[in-house]
Protein backbone atom coordinates (compact mmCIF):
# COMPACT_ATOMS: atom_id res chain seq x y z
CA UNK A 1 0.00 0.00 0.00
CA UNK A 2 2.74 2.45 0.90
CA UNK A 3 4.31 1.89 -2.53
CA UNK A 4 1.08 2.79 -4.20
CA UNK A 5 0.51 6.02 -2.39
CA UNK A 6 4.10 7.10 -2.73
CA UNK A 7 3.46 6.90 -6.47
CA UNK A 8 0.08 8.56 -6.45
CA UNK A 9 0.42 11.21 -3.76
CA UNK A 10 2.76 14.09 -4.13
CA UNK A 11 5.38 13.68 -1.46
CA UNK A 12 7.54 16.29 0.00
CA UNK A 13 10.94 14.84 0.85
CA UNK A 14 11.68 17.43 3.52
CA UNK A 15 8.40 16.79 5.34
CA UNK A 16 8.91 13.02 5.19
CA UNK A 17 12.41 13.37 6.55
CA UNK A 18 11.25 15.70 9.33
CA UNK A 19 8.55 13.21 10.32
CA UNK A 20 11.04 10.36 10.43
CA UNK A 21 13.40 12.43 12.58
CA UNK A 22 10.42 13.09 14.83
CA UNK A 23 9.80 9.34 15.20
CA UNK A 24 13.41 8.88 16.25
CA UNK A 25 13.07 11.71 18.79
CA UNK A 26 9.91 10.13 20.18
CA UNK A 27 11.64 6.80 20.67
CA UNK A 28 14.69 8.55 22.13
CA UNK A 29 12.44 10.13 24.75
CA UNK A 30 10.87 6.77 25.57
CA UNK A 31 14.13 4.85 25.75
CA UNK A 32 16.39 7.49 27.33
CA UNK A 33 15.40 6.61 30.91
CA UNK A 34 15.54 2.87 30.21
CA UNK A 35 18.99 3.10 28.64
CA UNK A 36 20.28 5.46 31.34
CA UNK A 37 19.13 3.09 34.04
CA UNK A 38 21.08 0.28 32.39
CA UNK A 39 24.24 2.35 31.89
CA UNK A 40 24.29 3.78 35.41
CA UNK A 41 23.66 0.40 36.99
CA UNK A 42 27.22 -0.44 35.86
CA UNK A 43 28.71 2.87 36.96
CA UNK A 44 30.55 3.48 40.23
CA UNK A 45 29.30 7.01 41.06
CA UNK A 46 27.13 7.50 44.10
CA UNK A 47 25.35 10.39 42.39
CA UNK A 48 25.06 9.30 38.79
CA UNK A 49 25.72 11.88 36.08
CA UNK A 50 28.10 12.43 33.21
CA UNK A 51 31.03 12.10 32.69
CA UNK A 52 30.73 8.44 33.62
CA UNK A 53 32.74 7.06 36.50
CA UNK A 54 34.37 3.66 36.45
CA UNK A 55 32.79 0.44 35.36
CA UNK A 56 31.63 -1.30 38.48
CA UNK A 57 29.34 -4.03 39.66
CA UNK A 58 29.09 -2.60 43.17
CA UNK A 59 25.38 -1.76 42.92
CA UNK A 60 24.59 -5.30 41.86
CA UNK A 61 26.69 -6.53 44.79
CA UNK A 62 24.96 -4.11 47.14
CA UNK A 63 21.59 -5.36 45.95
CA UNK A 64 22.61 -9.01 46.07
CA UNK A 65 23.84 -8.71 49.64
CA UNK A 66 20.67 -7.04 50.89
CA UNK A 67 18.49 -9.70 52.54
CA UNK A 68 15.43 -7.47 52.17
CA UNK A 69 15.89 -7.44 48.42
CA UNK A 70 16.00 -11.23 48.41
CA UNK A 71 12.85 -11.53 50.49
CA UNK A 72 11.26 -8.95 48.18
CA UNK A 73 12.27 -11.00 45.17
CA UNK A 74 10.88 -14.14 46.77
CA UNK A 75 7.59 -12.38 47.44
CA UNK A 76 7.49 -10.98 43.91
CA UNK A 77 8.05 -14.38 42.34
CA UNK A 78 5.57 -16.10 44.64
CA UNK A 79 2.96 -13.42 43.99
CA UNK A 80 3.68 -13.18 40.25
CA UNK A 81 3.45 -16.89 39.56
CA UNK A 82 0.31 -17.39 41.66
CA UNK A 83 -1.32 -14.33 40.11
CA UNK A 84 -0.40 -15.53 36.62
CA UNK A 85 -2.02 -18.91 37.15
CA UNK A 86 -5.21 -17.65 38.82
CA UNK A 87 -5.67 -14.66 36.50
CA UNK A 88 -5.16 -16.82 33.42
CA UNK A 89 -7.67 -19.41 34.66
CA UNK A 90 -10.27 -16.74 35.43
CA UNK A 91 -9.53 -14.90 32.20
CA UNK A 92 -9.89 -18.12 30.21
CA UNK A 93 -13.30 -18.78 31.76
CA UNK A 94 -14.48 -15.26 31.02
CA UNK A 95 -13.15 -15.32 27.46
CA UNK A 96 -14.87 -18.65 26.81
CA UNK A 97 -18.10 -17.33 28.34
CA UNK A 98 -18.01 -14.31 26.06
CA UNK A 99 -17.17 -16.51 23.06
CA UNK A 100 -19.90 -19.08 23.55
CA UNK A 101 -22.81 -17.69 25.54
CA UNK A 102 -25.32 -14.94 25.19
CA UNK A 103 -27.25 -14.09 28.30
CA UNK A 104 -29.05 -11.31 30.13
CA UNK A 105 -26.57 -8.92 31.73
CA UNK A 106 -23.65 -9.91 29.54
CA UNK A 107 -22.66 -6.25 29.15
CA UNK A 108 -22.31 -5.95 32.92
CA UNK A 109 -20.36 -9.19 33.05
CA UNK A 110 -17.93 -7.95 30.41
CA UNK A 111 -17.62 -4.58 32.12
CA UNK A 112 -16.66 -6.33 35.36
CA UNK A 113 -14.20 -8.42 33.42
CA UNK A 114 -12.50 -5.50 31.68
CA UNK A 115 -12.83 -2.27 33.70
CA UNK A 116 -10.49 -2.84 36.70
CA UNK A 117 -7.22 -1.75 34.98
CA UNK A 118 -8.74 1.65 34.15
CA UNK A 119 -9.39 2.55 37.80
CA UNK A 120 -6.51 4.66 39.18
CA UNK A 121 -4.24 2.50 41.32
CA UNK A 122 -4.30 4.85 44.31
CA UNK A 123 -8.05 4.48 44.54
CA UNK A 124 -7.96 0.72 44.04
CA UNK A 125 -5.12 0.48 46.55
CA UNK A 126 -7.04 2.40 49.20
CA UNK A 127 -10.26 0.46 48.58
CA UNK A 128 -8.41 -2.87 48.74
CA UNK A 129 -6.53 -1.91 51.88
CA UNK A 130 -9.67 -0.81 53.71
CA UNK A 131 -11.75 -3.77 52.55
CA UNK A 132 -9.13 -6.47 53.00
CA UNK A 133 -8.17 -5.27 56.46
CA UNK A 134 -11.86 -5.29 57.34
CA UNK A 135 -12.06 -8.99 56.46
CA UNK A 136 -8.60 -9.58 58.02
CA UNK A 137 -6.81 -10.38 54.81
CA UNK A 138 -4.48 -7.39 54.54
CA UNK A 139 -0.79 -7.07 55.19
CA UNK A 140 0.43 -10.28 53.63
CA UNK A 141 1.35 -11.79 50.31
CA UNK A 142 -2.18 -13.17 49.94
CA UNK A 143 -3.64 -9.66 49.84
CA UNK A 144 -1.25 -8.66 47.06
CA UNK A 145 -2.24 -11.79 45.13
CA UNK A 146 -5.94 -11.01 45.52
CA UNK A 147 -5.50 -7.43 44.36
CA UNK A 148 -3.22 -8.28 41.45
CA UNK A 149 -5.57 -10.93 40.10
CA UNK A 150 -8.29 -8.25 39.91
CA UNK A 151 -6.20 -6.09 37.56
CA UNK A 152 -4.45 -8.94 35.70
CA UNK A 153 -7.44 -11.15 34.82
CA UNK A 154 -8.72 -8.59 32.25
CA UNK A 155 -5.42 -8.81 30.34
CA UNK A 156 -5.61 -12.61 30.30
CA UNK A 157 -9.19 -12.46 29.14
CA UNK A 158 -8.42 -10.06 26.29
CA UNK A 159 -5.52 -12.18 25.03
CA UNK A 160 -7.44 -15.47 25.13
CA UNK A 161 -10.61 -13.91 23.69
CA UNK A 162 -8.59 -12.67 20.74
CA UNK A 163 -7.34 -16.19 20.08
CA UNK A 164 -10.84 -17.66 20.38
CA UNK A 165 -12.14 -15.21 17.81
CA UNK A 166 -9.75 -16.81 15.31
CA UNK A 167 -11.42 -20.16 15.87
CA UNK A 168 -14.11 -21.50 13.61
CA UNK A 169 -17.25 -21.66 15.82
CA UNK A 170 -18.33 -24.85 14.03
CA UNK A 171 -15.34 -26.78 15.37
CA UNK A 172 -16.80 -27.17 18.82
CA UNK A 173 -20.21 -28.11 17.42
CA UNK A 174 -18.53 -30.65 15.16
CA UNK A 175 -16.93 -32.28 18.19
CA UNK A 176 -20.34 -32.52 19.89
CA UNK A 177 -21.89 -34.05 16.76
CA UNK A 178 -19.13 -36.64 16.77
CA UNK A 179 -20.26 -37.66 20.23
CA UNK A 180 -17.90 -35.66 22.42
CA UNK A 181 -19.34 -34.34 25.66
CA UNK A 182 -18.96 -30.62 26.35
CA UNK A 183 -16.07 -31.41 28.68
CA UNK A 184 -14.36 -33.59 26.10
CA UNK A 185 -14.78 -30.91 23.44
CA UNK A 186 -13.24 -28.41 25.83
CA UNK A 187 -10.29 -30.69 26.49
CA UNK A 188 -9.63 -31.81 22.95
CA UNK A 189 -10.68 -28.82 20.85
CA UNK A 190 -10.82 -25.52 22.76
CA UNK A 191 -7.84 -25.92 25.07
CA UNK A 192 -5.40 -27.16 22.39
CA UNK A 193 -6.48 -24.35 20.09
CA UNK A 194 -6.04 -21.63 22.72
CA UNK A 195 -2.89 -23.11 24.27
CA UNK A 196 -0.48 -20.50 22.85
CA UNK A 197 -2.75 -17.72 24.10
CA UNK A 198 -3.05 -19.38 27.51
CA UNK A 199 0.73 -19.41 27.93
CA UNK A 200 0.95 -15.92 26.44
CA UNK A 201 -1.59 -14.69 28.99
CA UNK A 202 0.29 -16.47 31.77
CA UNK A 203 3.54 -14.67 30.94
CA UNK A 204 1.93 -11.27 30.35
CA UNK A 205 -0.02 -11.35 33.62
CA UNK A 206 3.12 -12.40 35.46
CA UNK A 207 4.98 -9.48 33.89
CA UNK A 208 2.21 -7.04 34.87
CA UNK A 209 2.30 -8.32 38.45
CA UNK A 210 6.12 -8.09 38.59
CA UNK A 211 5.97 -4.36 37.82
CA UNK A 212 2.94 -3.33 39.85
CA UNK A 213 3.97 -1.31 42.88
CA UNK A 214 1.16 1.01 43.93
CA UNK A 215 -1.56 -1.41 44.99
CA UNK A 216 1.09 -3.75 46.37
CA UNK A 217 2.46 -0.84 48.40
CA UNK A 218 -0.96 -0.16 49.92
CA UNK A 219 -1.87 -3.72 50.83
CA UNK A 220 1.40 -5.58 51.34
CA UNK A 221 2.26 -4.41 54.84
CA UNK A 222 5.59 -5.92 55.82
CA UNK A 223 5.64 -8.48 53.03
CA UNK A 224 6.98 -6.08 50.44
CA UNK A 225 7.40 -7.13 46.86
CA UNK A 226 10.44 -5.99 44.91
CA UNK A 227 8.75 -3.00 43.21
CA UNK A 228 7.53 -1.81 46.62
CA UNK A 229 11.14 -2.08 47.81
CA UNK A 230 12.16 0.14 44.89
CA UNK A 231 9.55 2.67 45.99
CA UNK A 232 11.20 2.53 49.41
CA UNK A 233 14.60 3.21 47.87
CA UNK A 234 13.10 6.18 46.02
CA UNK A 235 11.72 7.58 49.26
CA UNK A 236 14.80 7.02 51.32
CA UNK A 237 18.45 6.97 50.43
CA UNK A 238 18.13 7.51 46.71
CA UNK A 239 20.77 5.27 45.31
CA UNK A 240 21.86 3.68 42.05
CA UNK A 241 20.73 0.38 43.50
CA UNK A 242 17.40 1.17 41.86
CA UNK A 243 19.16 0.92 38.51
CA UNK A 244 20.55 -2.50 39.33
CA UNK A 245 17.15 -3.80 40.42
CA UNK A 246 15.48 -2.06 37.49
CA UNK A 247 17.82 -3.67 34.98
CA UNK A 248 17.25 -7.06 36.55
CA UNK A 249 13.46 -6.66 36.53
CA UNK A 250 13.58 -5.34 32.97
CA UNK A 251 15.49 -8.39 31.75
CA UNK A 252 13.07 -10.72 33.57
CA UNK A 253 9.95 -8.98 32.24
CA UNK A 254 11.30 -8.80 28.70
CA UNK A 255 12.12 -12.50 28.76
CA UNK A 256 8.52 -13.22 29.72
CA UNK A 257 7.12 -10.85 27.12
CA UNK A 258 9.30 -12.23 24.34
CA UNK A 259 8.32 -15.78 25.31
CA UNK A 260 4.68 -14.69 25.14
CA UNK A 261 5.27 -13.00 21.80
CA UNK A 262 6.87 -16.14 20.34
CA UNK A 263 3.96 -18.23 21.56
CA UNK A 264 1.32 -15.81 20.30
CA UNK A 265 2.74 -15.15 16.86
CA UNK A 266 4.82 -18.26 16.19
CA UNK A 267 2.37 -21.08 16.66
CA UNK A 268 -0.59 -18.73 16.89
CA UNK A 269 -0.08 -17.55 13.34
CA UNK A 270 -1.23 -20.85 11.95
CA UNK A 271 -4.99 -20.65 11.95
CA UNK A 272 -5.26 -24.43 11.34
CA UNK A 273 -6.12 -25.54 14.85
CA UNK A 274 -6.04 -29.03 16.27
CA UNK A 275 -3.60 -30.17 13.60
CA UNK A 276 -1.08 -31.18 16.23
CA UNK A 277 -3.68 -32.88 18.36
CA UNK B 1 -26.46 -19.64 21.80
CA UNK B 2 -27.61 -22.58 23.90
CA UNK B 3 -29.12 -23.14 27.31
CA UNK B 4 -26.98 -20.88 29.46
CA UNK B 5 -27.52 -22.48 32.86
CA UNK B 6 -25.51 -25.66 32.93
CA UNK B 7 -22.90 -26.81 35.39
CA UNK B 8 -20.45 -26.79 32.51
CA UNK B 9 -21.12 -23.17 31.57
CA UNK B 10 -21.10 -21.94 35.15
CA UNK B 11 -17.75 -23.60 35.82
CA UNK B 12 -16.20 -21.19 33.34
CA UNK B 13 -18.34 -18.10 33.88
CA UNK B 14 -18.70 -17.92 37.64
CA UNK B 15 -15.11 -17.82 38.96
CA UNK B 16 -14.30 -14.46 37.39
CA UNK B 17 -17.70 -13.04 38.32
CA UNK B 18 -17.29 -14.09 41.94
CA UNK B 19 -13.70 -12.86 42.15
CA UNK B 20 -14.49 -9.43 40.68
CA UNK B 21 -17.60 -9.06 42.85
CA UNK B 22 -15.74 -10.03 46.02
CA UNK B 23 -12.50 -8.18 45.38
CA UNK B 24 -13.37 -5.36 42.98
CA UNK B 25 -16.99 -4.30 43.41
CA UNK B 26 -17.23 -4.87 47.15
CA UNK B 27 -14.06 -2.87 47.95
CA UNK B 28 -15.37 0.06 45.92
CA UNK B 29 -18.78 -0.16 47.59
CA UNK B 30 -17.08 -0.47 50.94
CA UNK B 31 -15.22 2.74 50.14
CA UNK B 32 -18.59 4.52 50.02
CA UNK B 33 -19.58 3.12 53.41
CA UNK B 34 -16.17 3.92 54.82
CA UNK B 35 -16.51 7.58 53.89
CA UNK B 36 -19.32 7.85 56.47
CA UNK B 37 -17.40 6.17 59.29
CA UNK B 38 -15.89 8.14 62.14
CA UNK B 39 -12.47 8.01 63.74
CA UNK B 40 -12.28 8.23 67.51
CA UNK B 41 -9.07 7.79 69.49
CA UNK B 42 -7.30 6.64 66.33
CA UNK B 43 -9.81 3.84 65.82
CA UNK B 44 -12.31 3.65 63.00
CA UNK B 45 -15.92 3.01 63.92
CA UNK B 46 -18.81 2.07 61.68
CA UNK B 47 -21.12 5.04 61.65
CA UNK B 48 -23.28 7.17 59.43
CA UNK B 49 -21.81 10.59 59.78
CA UNK B 50 -21.14 13.14 57.06
CA UNK B 51 -18.30 14.66 59.09
CA UNK B 52 -15.59 13.43 56.68
CA UNK B 53 -17.30 14.93 53.67
CA UNK B 54 -17.86 18.21 55.51
CA UNK B 55 -14.26 18.33 56.76
CA UNK B 56 -12.64 17.54 53.42
CA UNK B 57 -14.92 19.75 51.34
CA UNK B 58 -14.46 22.57 53.82
CA UNK B 59 -10.70 22.64 53.35
CA UNK B 60 -9.17 25.02 50.87
CA UNK B 61 -6.15 22.67 50.58
CA UNK B 62 -8.43 20.06 49.10
CA UNK B 63 -9.95 22.39 46.52
CA UNK B 64 -6.52 23.73 45.58
CA UNK B 65 -5.28 20.18 45.09
CA UNK B 66 -8.42 19.35 43.13
CA UNK B 67 -7.96 22.29 40.79
CA UNK B 68 -4.25 21.61 40.36
CA UNK B 69 -4.76 17.91 39.65
CA UNK B 70 -7.54 18.57 37.17
CA UNK B 71 -5.55 21.26 35.37
CA UNK B 72 -2.31 19.27 35.30
CA UNK B 73 -3.97 16.07 34.08
CA UNK B 74 -5.94 17.95 31.41
CA UNK B 75 -2.85 19.82 30.27
CA UNK B 76 -0.82 16.59 30.20
CA UNK B 77 -3.52 14.82 28.17
CA UNK B 78 -3.56 17.65 25.63
CA UNK B 79 0.23 17.87 25.54
CA UNK B 80 0.79 14.16 25.06
CA UNK B 81 -1.91 14.03 22.36
CA UNK B 82 -0.25 16.84 20.44
CA UNK B 83 3.26 15.42 20.86
CA UNK B 84 2.26 11.84 20.08
CA UNK B 85 0.21 12.62 17.00
CA UNK B 86 3.05 13.42 14.56
CA UNK B 87 4.81 10.28 15.77
CA UNK B 88 1.76 8.05 15.32
CA UNK B 89 0.98 9.74 12.01
CA UNK B 90 4.49 9.17 10.69
CA UNK B 91 4.50 5.54 11.82
CA UNK B 92 1.12 4.95 10.21
CA UNK B 93 1.74 6.68 6.89
CA UNK B 94 5.48 6.96 6.31
CA UNK B 95 6.87 3.60 7.37
CA UNK B 96 6.89 0.29 5.56
CA UNK B 97 4.88 -2.65 6.88
CA UNK B 98 7.95 -4.25 8.50
CA UNK B 99 9.21 -1.02 10.03
CA UNK B 100 5.75 -0.36 11.43
CA UNK B 101 5.66 -3.76 13.12
CA UNK B 102 9.03 -3.04 14.72
CA UNK B 103 7.83 0.40 15.78
CA UNK B 104 4.83 -1.16 17.54
CA UNK B 105 7.00 -3.79 19.21
CA UNK B 106 9.42 -1.15 20.49
CA UNK B 107 6.55 0.99 21.82
CA UNK B 108 5.26 -1.99 23.81
CA UNK B 109 8.56 -2.50 25.65
CA UNK B 110 8.08 0.45 28.06
CA UNK B 111 4.93 -1.20 29.44
CA UNK B 112 7.13 -3.91 30.85
CA UNK B 113 9.76 -1.72 32.41
CA UNK B 114 9.21 -0.40 35.87
CA UNK B 115 7.69 3.07 35.84
CA UNK B 116 9.47 3.74 39.16
CA UNK B 117 12.84 2.94 37.64
CA UNK B 118 12.16 5.25 34.71
CA UNK B 119 11.14 8.06 37.07
CA UNK B 120 14.33 7.57 39.07
CA UNK B 121 16.23 7.64 35.80
CA UNK B 122 14.68 11.03 34.98
CA UNK B 123 16.00 12.27 38.30
CA UNK B 124 19.49 11.45 36.99
CA UNK B 125 18.80 13.57 33.92
CA UNK B 126 17.11 16.48 35.67
CA UNK B 127 18.93 16.94 38.99
CA UNK B 128 21.12 19.99 39.59
CA UNK B 129 24.32 18.12 38.72
CA UNK B 130 22.47 15.82 36.34
CA UNK B 131 23.06 14.97 32.72
CA UNK B 132 21.11 17.86 31.22
CA UNK B 133 22.70 20.51 33.41
CA UNK B 134 26.19 19.12 32.73
CA UNK B 135 25.51 19.27 29.00
CA UNK B 136 24.15 22.79 29.28
CA UNK B 137 27.29 23.64 31.24
CA UNK B 138 29.41 22.67 28.23
CA UNK B 139 27.87 25.53 26.27
CA UNK B 140 28.08 27.85 29.25
CA UNK B 141 24.47 27.73 30.46
CA UNK B 142 22.84 26.88 33.74
CA UNK B 143 22.71 25.11 36.01
CA UNK B 144 18.94 25.35 36.15
CA UNK B 145 16.69 23.89 38.81
CA UNK B 146 14.90 21.37 36.64
CA UNK B 147 13.89 18.85 39.25
CA UNK B 148 10.95 19.50 41.60
CA UNK B 149 9.12 21.63 39.09
CA UNK B 150 5.80 21.25 37.31
CA UNK B 151 7.78 20.75 34.12
CA UNK B 152 9.50 17.71 35.64
CA UNK B 153 6.09 16.33 36.66
CA UNK B 154 4.99 16.75 33.05
CA UNK B 155 8.00 14.76 31.86
CA UNK B 156 6.95 12.03 34.27
CA UNK B 157 3.38 12.13 32.96
CA UNK B 158 4.70 11.91 29.40
CA UNK B 159 6.85 8.93 30.37
CA UNK B 160 3.75 7.27 31.75
CA UNK B 161 1.39 8.00 28.86
CA UNK B 162 3.36 8.67 25.66
CA UNK B 163 3.76 5.03 24.53
CA UNK B 164 0.09 4.19 25.22
CA UNK B 165 -1.17 7.29 23.41
CA UNK B 166 1.07 6.68 20.39
CA UNK B 167 -0.20 3.08 20.16
CA UNK B 168 -3.88 4.01 20.51
CA UNK B 169 -3.57 6.84 17.98
CA UNK B 170 -1.67 4.54 15.66
CA UNK B 171 -4.38 1.90 15.74
CA UNK B 172 -7.04 4.44 14.80
CA UNK B 173 -4.86 5.94 12.04
CA UNK B 174 -4.01 2.58 10.48
CA UNK B 175 -7.71 1.86 9.93
CA UNK B 176 -8.37 5.09 8.03
CA UNK B 177 -9.54 4.43 4.50
CA UNK B 178 -6.55 5.43 2.34
CA UNK B 179 -8.80 6.27 -0.58
CA UNK B 180 -10.15 9.19 1.48
CA UNK B 181 -6.65 10.63 1.73
CA UNK B 182 -6.04 10.12 -1.96
CA UNK B 183 -9.37 11.72 -2.80
CA UNK B 184 -8.43 14.77 -0.76
CA UNK B 185 -5.12 15.00 -2.62
CA UNK B 186 -6.83 14.63 -5.98
CA UNK B 187 -9.17 17.44 -5.03
CA UNK B 188 -6.08 19.61 -4.45
CA UNK B 189 -6.42 19.61 -0.70
CA UNK B 190 -3.09 20.61 0.80
CA UNK B 191 -1.00 18.34 2.99
CA UNK B 192 -1.71 20.05 6.29
CA UNK B 193 -5.33 20.65 5.42
CA UNK B 194 -5.76 16.93 4.66
CA UNK B 195 -4.45 16.13 8.12
CA UNK B 196 -6.86 18.49 9.83
CA UNK B 197 -9.95 17.99 7.69
CA UNK B 198 -9.72 14.35 6.67
CA UNK B 199 -7.37 12.37 8.89
CA UNK B 200 -8.11 13.83 12.32
CA UNK B 201 -11.93 13.70 11.91
CA UNK B 202 -11.72 10.09 10.66
CA UNK B 203 -9.58 9.06 13.61
CA UNK B 204 -11.50 11.15 16.14
CA UNK B 205 -12.77 8.26 18.26
CA UNK B 206 -9.29 6.81 18.72
CA UNK B 207 -7.69 10.18 19.39
CA UNK B 208 -10.25 11.13 22.04
CA UNK B 209 -10.05 7.72 23.73
CA UNK B 210 -6.25 8.00 23.79
CA UNK B 211 -6.44 11.43 25.40
CA UNK B 212 -8.99 10.09 27.90
CA UNK B 213 -6.67 7.28 28.95
CA UNK B 214 -3.82 9.77 29.33
CA UNK B 215 -6.05 11.94 31.50
CA UNK B 216 -7.10 9.01 33.71
CA UNK B 217 -3.51 7.84 34.17
CA UNK B 218 -2.15 11.29 35.02
CA UNK B 219 -5.10 12.13 37.27
CA UNK B 220 -4.37 9.12 39.45
CA UNK B 221 -0.57 9.04 39.33
CA UNK B 222 1.25 9.87 42.54
CA UNK B 223 4.80 8.94 41.52
CA UNK B 224 5.64 11.79 39.14
CA UNK B 225 4.17 14.59 41.29
CA UNK B 226 6.16 13.35 44.30
CA UNK B 227 9.48 12.20 42.89
CA UNK B 228 9.81 14.60 39.96
CA UNK B 229 7.52 17.42 41.05
CA UNK B 230 8.79 17.37 44.64
CA UNK B 231 5.30 17.03 46.08
CA UNK B 232 4.51 20.68 45.38
CA UNK B 233 1.87 21.55 44.25
CA UNK B 234 -0.02 18.81 46.07
CA UNK B 235 -2.22 16.62 43.92
CA UNK B 236 -5.21 14.54 45.00
CA UNK B 237 -3.26 11.29 44.70
CA UNK B 238 -0.59 12.68 47.03
CA UNK B 239 -3.35 13.68 49.47
CA UNK B 240 -4.71 10.12 49.38
CA UNK B 241 -1.36 8.44 49.98
CA UNK B 242 -0.49 10.90 52.76
CA UNK B 243 -3.87 10.59 54.44
CA UNK B 244 -3.82 6.79 54.19
CA UNK B 245 -0.23 6.12 55.16
CA UNK B 246 -0.07 8.58 58.06
CA UNK B 247 -2.51 7.40 60.66
CA UNK B 248 -6.01 6.09 60.58
CA UNK B 249 -7.74 8.79 58.55
CA UNK B 250 -8.92 6.30 55.92
CA UNK B 251 -12.50 7.66 55.88
CA UNK B 252 -11.18 11.03 54.73
CA UNK B 253 -9.01 9.40 52.09
CA UNK B 254 -12.16 7.56 50.97
CA UNK B 255 -13.91 10.91 50.45
CA UNK B 256 -11.05 12.09 48.24
CA UNK B 257 -11.00 8.80 46.32
CA UNK B 258 -14.77 8.91 45.72
CA UNK B 259 -14.51 12.51 44.52
CA UNK B 260 -11.82 11.36 42.08
CA UNK B 261 -13.98 8.50 40.83
CA UNK B 262 -16.92 10.87 40.34
CA UNK B 263 -14.75 13.30 38.39
CA UNK B 264 -13.33 10.52 36.24
CA UNK B 265 -16.82 9.19 35.46
CA UNK B 266 -17.98 12.65 34.36
CA UNK B 267 -14.88 13.22 32.23
CA UNK B 268 -15.05 9.73 30.69
CA UNK B 269 -18.74 10.11 29.90
CA UNK B 270 -18.21 13.53 28.32
CA UNK B 271 -15.22 12.30 26.32
CA UNK B 272 -17.04 9.25 24.97
CA UNK B 273 -20.03 11.36 24.02
CA UNK B 274 -17.77 13.82 22.26
CA UNK B 275 -15.93 10.99 20.51
CA UNK B 276 -19.09 9.45 19.09
CA UNK B 277 -20.96 12.71 18.49
CA UNK B 278 -22.66 12.72 15.12
CA UNK B 279 -22.02 9.03 14.55
CA UNK B 280 -25.11 6.94 14.18
CA UNK B 281 -23.50 3.58 13.58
Amino acid sequence: MSDRDSASINRNRAVDLALKVYIVLGYAFVFAPIAASFVFSLNSDRFPSIPLGNFSLEWYQAVASDPLVWSGLRNTLLVGITVGVIATALGFGAAYTDYRYRFFGKQVYLALALIPPTIPVVILGLAMLAYLSRISLSGNALSVIIAHVVICAPFAMAIIRLRLSQMDPDLEAAAWNLGASEWAAMRHVIVPFTKPAIFGALFITMAVSFDEFAIAWFVSGLNETLPVKVLGFLQGQVSPRINAIGTFVFVTSMTLVILAQILLTGRGAQIRPAADE
Amino acid sequence: MRRPLTLYGLTFSLPLLIWQLLFFVFPLVFLVALSFWTVKNFRMQPDFDTVNWVTIYGRSVFWQAYGTTLAMAAFAAALVSVLAFPCAYAIAFKLSETARRWAVFLMVIPFFTSYLVRVYSWQIFLSDAGIINVMLGWIGLGPYGLLNTVGATMIGYLTLTFPLVVLLQLFSLVFIDRTLVEAAHNLRCGRLRTVFEVIIPSARVGLVIAALFAFILCFGDFVSPIYLGGGDPTTLSILITDTTKSGQQWPRAAVIALTMIGTLLVVAFAAVRFAYKGRTK
